[in-house]
């Protein structure tokens, strides 16, 4: 009925908490870049690759945006979006409205919960690629 | 049909995706649209099954047709949108010159 208005209000505030990572993670690497201390730099150099926090906030949000997007097609194409007020059909009496918001807290919540929880995953897997391919060279080294 | 049609189309992006030569095709985008859609789809098919128990297995032919043309079509909304996107930021350069001429 409106299960995608859960996960599209999750890619709202998750598109402004990547923004706002965004900026504070550019505005930390213009320090780092400033900051000339040649030990500094050594120890940075020698940090492990880091995958930045806004850009996994980024695949949420795609995935979030993506999803709603698509399923709110489908509800357009079942007539459950009506290009009038209240756009929504299930608005138009009480029943409807009940069943809407109970759709939305349980199909709609599980979306969301399910998307982020795949969302988890990824980002532990893809910390894992990242730190895997910079160790490979060593490993060769000592093979070698 | 709907949650197999994405579930497909999202396989053959990632598959795509993971041979690509460069990233100026943004497919990454089309990954994560089709891939959170399929999710999505796959939570709406498991509430349906624990409404509907086997008769979820086996949909009218009527059903099923709308169900595989509302398939094809979101996965056609999704190629326009992520062309439209690719479009728009132009990263190989090609509408700036066909502009420019």
């Amino acid at each position: 009925m409106a299960c995608f208005i859960v996960p599209a209000a999750e890619a709202i505030a998750v598109t402004i908490a990547q923004k706002v990572e965004s900026r504070k993670e550019y505005r930390m690497a213009a320090q780092n870049e400033s900051n000339t201390n040649a030990e500094m730099m050594t120890e940075s150099a020698s940090k492990p690759f880091r995958i930045p926090f806004s850009r996994k906030l980024r695949w949420l949000s795609a995935l979030l945006w993506g999803g709603s997007i698509l399923l709110a097609f489908e509800h357009f194409w079942h007539g459950e979006i009506i290009p009038w007020f209240p756009f929504l059909s299930a608005l138009a009496d009480t029943e409807g409205t009940m069943g809407m918001l109970r759709e939305m807290a349980t199909v709609g919540v599980g979306m969301a919960v399910l998307i982020t929880l795949v969302w988890g995953g990824i980002c532990l897997a893809a910390d894992r690629i990242a730190s895997r391919e910079q160790a490979e060279p060593a490993v060769k080294r000592i093979a070698a | 049909m709907t949650l197999l049609i994405t579930v497909f189309a999202a396989v053959i992006v990632t598959v795509t995706w993971y041979n690509r030569k460069d990233d100026s095709m943004q497919l990454g985008l089309l990954c994560f649209l089709y891939w959170g859609a399929s999710l999505m789809w796959f939570v709406d098919a498991i509430a349906e099954y624990i409404e509907l128990h086997d008769a979820y297995f086996t949909p009218a032919p009527a059903d099923m047709l709308n169900d595989s043309f509302l398939g094809l079509s979101a996965v056609a909304l999704g190629l326009v949108i992520w062309l439209v996107r690719l479009l728009i930021t132009d990263p190989k350069g090609s509408v700036r010159r066909a502009l420019r001429k």
